[in-house]
């Protein structure tokens, strides 16, 4: 076993997600300690170039979430486009092309869910702008769990429907604009 | 850590159920997305918990079928991942050509969507006469599907752009007939495929193929379960014989890597050395 990381961040988004990721992973401190997950379902087919773009952003590592591959603190991991993106008990990544839900693989739902399961309050989960409903489930099994939640307010959010999703199936420990998202994550890492 | 969760036990017992009445190993498969599928089967059967469909599988046997099927993962598309089918065509082919017969073992050929997109690769490659498929399943229902070779209709657009972008010589729609909402694959592209029920988590080395597509299933197994299945690749291919995996699948952390050379990295696609 793995010595247990003591935080770990899951930042979901869609449509308009890509500026939303370049301004939360540019706000995170450079000693930022979580391990952070990022499920966007605008990254184009290939991953490379999500990971390269947002590592241009981010003074964080960035590198493609793979699979049996452990989180480590302090680096971005991307989910790759055409995968579910697991978290399994031991701290790696699992990946599997069941089918899509809420339309879209990978989805922020089973992301969210699995890492609930693993990393409990130690897991930070954050919705933000998009066009569906995916997250929102996600997000009420990560606060079952005792995990902290925060929602991108929608009227601050370019797609409002994933936010105010997640707001009415979970709701949130913090509500607030993109801009103030990464203050939120510094705080809750400290 | 602390003490498990209910449904976490739940899980582990329905795994040890499903071995110890029907023979049915899953215990070397990931967690989290088997559980996920649990859940789902819990969920569309009207269960209220895991142990209630524990009960069910464990007293209706004729449960089992649709139970598996549930369990089994048959997600694809025709020519998924054009490049990988592309890179097929042009560095592994001409290398097959040599041989007077060739043996292509497709292991896990979930609804056959692959299975039939080799056949035409092979064809129009001009091997597909002296070529034997043997498409594998350990899912019954799957391998049903698959000999049946229809498809729903709404696919064929993503098919035929794929079929185009792996470098097919035609048109897609040379090898099938739409009917109502489905297409239906040309029976002339089975003549040449078995279709068996193989299971790569209890069966054995097989049918000695020159090229091993096993895409997208080594990712829901464990590592223990990944090294079976390498090694039992390794010792059914042919000498020079190659392997193709899927595009996230990796030799990496497997003992089998040193047997094999990167003939593709980006295609996945592996050659056993000549000597192993």
């Amino acid at each position: 076993m793995n010595a247990a990381l003591s935080q770990v961040v899951a930042l979901g988004c869609s449509a308009g997600g890509l500026q939303a990721l370049r301004v939360v992973l540019g706000g995170l401190r450079p000693d930022f300690p979580a391990a952070v997950i990022v499920v966007s379902h605008t990254g184009s087919e290939d991953v490379e170039m999500l990971v390269s773009l947002l590592a241009s952003h981010s003074k964080l590592k960035v590198v493609e979430a793979t699979e049996r591959r452990l989180l480590l603190s302090g680096t971005v991991h991307v989910a790759p486009s055409g995968y579910h993106l697991y978290v399994e008990r031991d701290q790696r990544f699992s990946l599997s092309v069941d089918p899509k839900v809420c339309f879209v693989r990978p989805a922020i739902d089973v992301l969210f869910k699995s890492a609930a399961d693993v990393f409990g309050a130690r897991l930070a989960a954050v919705v933000m702008t998009g066009a569906n409903d995916d997250g929102a489930l996600g997000l009420q099994a990560v606060r079952a769990k005792g995990g902290y939640a925060i929602v991108q307010d929608p009227l601050d959010a370019q797609a409002a429907v994933m936010p105010a999703a997640a707001l009415r199936v979970a709701g949130a420990d913090v509500i607030c604009p993109l801009g103030e998202i990464a203050a939120a994550l510094n705080a809750w890492c400290a | 850590m602390s003490r498990p969760e209910a449904e976490d036990v739940e899980v582990e017992l329905f795994i040890r159920a499903l071995q110890l009445r029907h023979g049915y190993d899953f215990s070397q498969y990931t967690r989290a997305s088997f559980k996920r599928r649990v859940q789902n089967l819990v969920s569309s059967h009207g269960f209220a918990t895991i142990g209630d469909l524990t009960a069910r599988v464990l007293r209706d046997d004729a449960f089992l079928a649709p139970l598996v099927a549930g369990l089994s993962v048959p997600v694809s598309e025709m020519f998924r991942n054009p490049s990988v089918f592309q890179a097929l065509r042009q560095e592994v082919f001409p290398l097959l050509a040599s041989y007077p017969h060739l043996n292509v073992w497709q292991a896990g050929c979930a609804f056959g969507e692959e299975v039939y997109s080799l056949a035409i690769l092979l064809e129009e490659a001009g091997l597909y006469d002296r070529t034997q498929i043997y498409a594998t399943d350990f899912n019954d229902a799957a391998l049903g599907r698959a000999q049946e070779g229809i498809f729903p209709l709404r696919e064929a657009r993503t098919y035929s752009e794929n079929y185009l972008a792996a470098g097919g010589s035609g048109s897609l729609a040379d090898y099938y007939h739409a009917r109502y909402e489905h297409i239906k694959l040309d029976e002339r592209l089975k003549r040449n495929i078995t279709f068996a029920n193989h299971n790569l988590v209890a069966d054995g080395v097989f049918c000695e193929p020159h090229l091993i597509l096993c895409r997208n299933v080594l990712i829901y197994f464990t590592d223990t379960l990944q090294n079976r299945v390498l090694g039992l690749f390794r010792d059914s291919l042919i000498r020079g014989g190659f392997l193709c995996l899927g595009n996230k699948e990796t030799l990496d952390f497997a003992p089998v890597a040193k047997d094999f050379t990167a003939i593709n990295q980006r295609a996945r696609i592996f050659r056993l050395a000549a000597r192993g």
